[in-house]
């Protein structure tokens, strides 16, 4: 949720300098002792994107430590991984590096590329989504839900949480999307930048997911 | 020039009523906002607190009066043990939560951080108002649960499973502990949304010249608070996920095999146990690697207030500046290494506990640090007694009151008769939550005319400083000696006839009198409330800077407009507490003035 | 008048907590009744030395509130930073701190250690709102419990499986624990429901009891007595009420307390048979 807001502001900044509020004119960054005007310190959209990320990280880590706990406990049974686990893998990774080829495409002016690597990101994205269900599905069948046993409950709370953030992720793809569609973004600039933080993250954060549950 | 860009920025502040004062998204809107719903959540917590005295200090007392008004918490005018443990969790949540986390961090740090770092706003206006109006729906889903099925939640404020997890383990652990879960997710998304927007705004939007070494220390707080905010909460959010899952759906988190409830063993209809495996300890350690460093959370803008407040009206620097932000850093680090401390005795590994022992003192060190920086800035200075000086010394008193009692709890062995005990109730009183209201009832008086631009009244100041701050010893002070006497927390009843220990009689009058100075408390901040609300539309009209204080925030006009500065944001050229220079021309040099006189000006 | 103000600022502070300490000094700690004295001995150094370091500074307090008020013709010294003194402010407190850890550390390890093998073993378990005690009987060893085995009639509250060989002897009771005066005592503390804290004021003894788990603490009574046990852990409604008796008996008097309670003619449970004698 707050990522979205802050992809807002993200598009609100250009309007507000151009209009009354002064806020372009003062502190410009760059001054000595200022505020750092250079790198990421010069970008507080994206600096919020990391912020924001750093907590993600700390839930996650919150959870891992309960696991770690958790998974010393005499009950533990592991569990098998559903295959299907490694194709959304696959799905999830190959729309990140999607989303890299529709950016190197967009600075490069080349709209028409970029718009189809776009869409092959969300797609990729929209299967591994779909296919998550679909590993929740096949375990269902073979009569694993999330009370049976300590590892199916982390499985399923673990992937859900995961999902959850990707949800948000598909909905503010869904906007830059509509975005690039109403040509509102201006090439060269590359539009996707925050998006793309918060995707790769996400990629790697499945992937160490992935580790933690069935892997480490 | 300057008056055209006035112009421009007023011309562009929203007009309309509902979205000047509602929907803000001003940063100093939002920050009032904040404040003011937290103040009022507070008279809640602050009556449900009289509420519990009550019933400690006068167990076998009836009050038909209470009974018809609270006829679910009553029955004959006595009242019901279940609504007494309604009673200390939902006083403990709001107050820590919803009061003291929201008032000090959420309300002045939106106020003061775009005036004090020098911006228009913060970073991402709208994620501010967003994080309001997530906030306000938090705290109405926490006060309903009063109303719902067998009540709000009772298993106490950290809410240990499996009693916050059997719905039938206490009457609050169906619908109300749902509720509380709920409502503390809704808080901790406001409170991320801010962290973010305090940690962009104060590390990215600041003026020219405003380094970080020029920063007033409650920016530094606020920067802490923020960055400690989003790294801790989440460890919550995790928990609180686990929990609402163990209550709901069946899963074995925190519940382990072997229940029996009320001799009736949870079991399976097959005969397996209905749980198996869980650990309560991971709960524990779940909720205090929040639980302490939202301890600093509360405690550091008050610590940061008092510093701004004791230099301005000591017409004195303060003291060591540089070993002030490095204790604030060392006891923000520090706080994620001692939360182990809260469970000497709950069965964890002890060698862990030996551990938490040692960061547990080391993180006395940087406190104690700065009692005597705040000492050191007093010495050779010209104290000006107006009302915000109280309570910055107020802060001063009480830190050093409830610092001292951490040493007895710090060492693990002493910590062992005295958990548990209202010796802690003390200790947590008087350094947390004291340091935390005086601190906000300090910045009130301080920073009243930037947030309202009229000053509040000293005389109705004074005497509400000293009322509290007598009636607040006279309240916690004494809980020290119950608590050595072996005087558990959060019992119904503790002397007989009601209550069931002998060892415990002796210590009744001690309650009563602790009753009393409460109730005098509570009484006191009527003071407050009037001489707020009276000020807010009636008070005498501030200057722009009525204290002739050297901070960024006094260059603007009381209150700021939108924009804040209706010029250029000022260039800043020095730290903000040059008072007193010598062969300057007035006791003070603004932020802003490029004279080449004090010592921290020019360009470091 | 705001002199006074100013003044009556620190004073307040340490001429009410001081009198007030002397006042309550009558409510310390309850008697001491067991060998864990040490503890007592760390929160009077404790005492002394916050008690000393809360009057200098609110003694400080006061005088610099009441010297350094404003008034005509006063002027505010500037001066802001001092390297040394600081470094020697940190320095003596980090110092003071470790003195108290090194003896809080010392006594932390003494009482969380290994029971010593000739102990006295019984198991307290909590539930909503008692305390059931058990005893090993003379083989020593505590039956297996089932939650499935709750039997309220026979007073089985924790579900003691008497098919167990080991559970033969056991002895049950609520809410009374007798010990031998002078035995190092070990307790085994468990809890079926929810959270409780075993705590024995007299003894210095607080362990919390946690379901799933067996958390375990030993002390040595020193004087023989009725002592209360109470819950100090939040549990529910009944929290308040959940009291025991901890009956400290000679030797002898212990183990025909033992024969009168259990099933058979036990001697003394103790860890290991032959130790009963000592």
């Amino acid at each position: 949720m707050p990522a979205e807001a802050l992809e807002d502001r993200a598009k609100e900044t250009p309007t507000h300098s151009g209009g009354g509020r002064p806020e372009s004119r003062c502190g410009a960054p760059g001054g000595d002792p200022g505020p750092g005007g250079t790198g990421i310190l010069g970008d507080p959209a994206l600096f919020g994107v990391c912020a924001f990320l750093g907590t993600v990280t700390m839930l996650f880590v919150g959870m891992t430590s309960a696991y770690m706990v958790r998974r010393a406990s005499a009950d533990w049974r592991p569990l098998a991984p559903p295959a299907i686990l490694w194709l959304n893998t696959g799905a999830l990774l190959a729309s990140s590096a999607a989303l890299e080829v529709a950016r190197r495409r967009f600075r490069g002016w080349d709209l028409p590329a970029a718009r189809t690597w776009v869409a092959v990101t969300g797609l990729l994205g929209a299967l591994f989504v779909a296919g998550q269900y679909g590993a929740w599905r096949a375990l269902a069948a073979q009569g694993i839900f999330l009370a049976s046993n300590p590892h199916s409950s982390f499985f399923y709370v673990l992937t859900g949480l995961h999902g959850l953030h990707l949800l948000g992720g598909l909905a503010w793809f869904a906007a830059v999307a509509s975005r690039l569609r109403r040509m509102t973004l201006t090439p060269g600039e590359d539009g996707l930048r925050l998006f793309a933080v918060y995707w790769h993250f996400l990629a790697g954060l499945w992937v160490y997911l992935l580790l933690v549950l069935f892997v480490l | 020039m300057a008056h055209a860009e006035a112009h421009a920025a007023e011309a562009h502040a929203p007009q309309a009523f509902i979205w000047k004062y509602v929907f803000s998204k001003d940063h100093k809107v939002i920050g009032v906002q904040y404040y003011v719903t937290a103040m009022l959540m507070a008279l809640i917590a602050g009556l449900l607190a009289m509420l519990i005295r009550l019933q400690v200090g006068f167990p076998e007392a009836t009050w038909p009066t209470l009974g018809k008004l609270l006829p679910r918490g009553f029955s004959d005018g006595i009242m019901s043990p279940e609504f007494y443990a309604m009673l200390f969790t939902m006083h403990g949540t709001i107050m820590v939560f919803f009061v003291l986390s929201t008032a000090p961090v959420s309300g002045f740090g939106n106020v003061l951080i775009p005036l004090q770092v020098g911006w228009r706003d913060m970073a991402f206006p709208f994620l501010n108002a967003l994080s309001y109006w997530t906030f306000l729906p938090g705290c109405i889903i926490i006060l309903a649960s009063f109303f719902v099925g067998a009540g709000a939640a009772a298993g106490g404020w950290t809410s240990y499973p499996p009693l916050s997890a059997l719905q039938g383990a206490v009457p609050g652990s169906g619908t109300g502990q749902t509720l509380w879960i709920v409502g503390m997710v809704f808080f901790i998304a406001s409170f991320t949304m801010g962290g973010l927007n305090f940690l962009t705004t104060i590390l990215n939007l600041r003026t020219k010249g405003m380094s970080l070494t020029r920063l007033p220390l409650t920016m530094w707080a606020m920067l802490l608070v923020a960055v400690l905010g989003l790294l801790s909460f989440p460890s919550l959010v995790a928990g609180c996920i686990l929990l609402l899952f163990d209550r709901h759906f069946g899963t074995s988190f925190y519940l382990p095999s072997g229940l029996i409830l009320t001799n009736v063993p949870l079991l399976n209809p097959d005969g397996t146990p209905l749980h198996a495996g869980g650990s309560p300890l991971l709960w524990q350690h779940l909720f205090w690697f929040l639980g302490h460093p939202e301890v600093y959370i509360l405690m550091l803008p008050a610590l940061g207030f008092t510093s701004d407040i004791l230099s301005t009206f000591c017409r004195k620097p303060i003291f060591g500046y540089k070993s002030m932000v490095g204790a604030m850093v060392s006891i923000g680090a520090l706080s994620f290494l001692v939360w182990g401390h809260h469970m000497f005795v709950s069965g964890m590994n002890p060698y862990l506990g030996m551990a938490f022992a040692v960061f547990t003192m080391l993180i006395a060190v940087p406190s104690a640090v700065k009692v005597f920086n705040w000492l050191a800035t007093l010495w050779g200075s010209r104290i000006q007694y107006r009302t915000p000086v109280f309570w910055a010394l107020g802060v001063v008193s009480l830190f050093i009151s409830g610092g001292l009692s951490g040493i007895w709890l710090g060492q693990s062995a002493v910590d062992i008769p005295l958990h548990d005990t209202y010796f802690v109730v003390a200790h947590f009183h008087l350094i947390m939550a004291g340091a935390a209201l005086f601190g906000v009832f300090g910045a009130t008086a301080y920073w009243f005319p930037k947030m309202f631009g009229r000053m509040m009244n000293e005389t109705l100041g004074k005497a509400h400083f000293w009322f509290t701050f007598v009636a607040y010893y006279c309240t916690f002070f004494p809980m020290h000696y119950i608590g050595i006497a072996g005087h558990m927390r959060r019992i119904y009843a503790s002397g007989r006839p009601i209550g069931y220990y002998e060892f415990l009689e002796p210590l009744q009058e001690i309650n009563v009198f602790i009753t009393r100075s409460a109730l005098v408390l509570g009484a006191s901040q009527l003071l407050f409330f009037v001489n707020f609300f009276w000020s807010a539309f009636k008070g005498p009209k501030a200057s722009e800077n009525p204290w002739n204080a050297a901070g960024l925030e006094w260059t603007t006009p009381s209150p700021p407009g939108h924009g804040n500065w209706p010029g250029e944001i000022p260039e800043v050229h020095r730290w903000p507490y040059d008072y007193s220079v010598p062969d300057a021309p007035k006791d003070f040099v603004p932020q802003t003035d490029p004279a080449p006189i004090g010592a921290r000006a020019g360009g470091h | 008048m705001s002199k006074l103000q100013g003044l009556s600022f620190g004073l307040a502070t340490v001429v009410l907590v001081v009198l007030a300490t002397g006042y309550f000094m009558r409510d310390w700690l309850p008697p001491l009744k067991s060998d864990r004295g040490a503890i007592d001995e760390a929160m009077a150094a404790t005492l002394v030395v916050t008690g000393l370091v809360f009057i200098a500074t609110n003694l400080l307090l006061a005088f610099v509130a009441w010297r350094y008020e404003d008034h005509e013709g006063a002027k505010a010294a500037y001066w802001h930073d001092n390297t040394r003194l600081e470094i020697a402010w940190t320095a003596v407190t980090a110092v003071i701190m470790f003195a108290f850890l090194f003896n809080a550390l010392k006594l932390w390890a003494d009482m969380t250690s290994e029971a010593p093998r000739d102990a006295v073993v019984v198991e307290v378990t909590g539930q909503q709102f008692r305390w059931v005690v058990r005893y090993p009987g003379k083989d020593g060893a505590f039956g297996k419990t089932d939650a499935a085995k709750v039997d309220v009639d026979t007073e089985n509250y924790i579900g003691l499986d008497k098919s167990d060989p080991d559970a033969k002897d056991d002895v049950l009771m609520v809410n009374d624990v007798y010990l031998p005066v002078g035995k190092p005592a070990a307790v085994r503390i468990r809890s079926t429901d929810v959270i409780h804290s075993f705590f024995l004021p007299n003894f210095r003894v607080k362990q919390d009891a946690l379901p799933g788990m067996t958390t375990k603490t030993w002390f040595i009574p020193k004087v023989e007595g009725d002592y209360e046990i109470a819950c100090a852990e939040h549990c529910g409604l009944g929290h308040y009420k959940m009291k025991g008796q901890l009956h400290v008996l000679s030797p002898d008097a212990f183990e025909a307390k033992l024969v009168e309670l259990g099933p058979a003619a036990p001697e003394a449970p103790a860890g290991s048979p032959n130790q009963a004698s000592e």
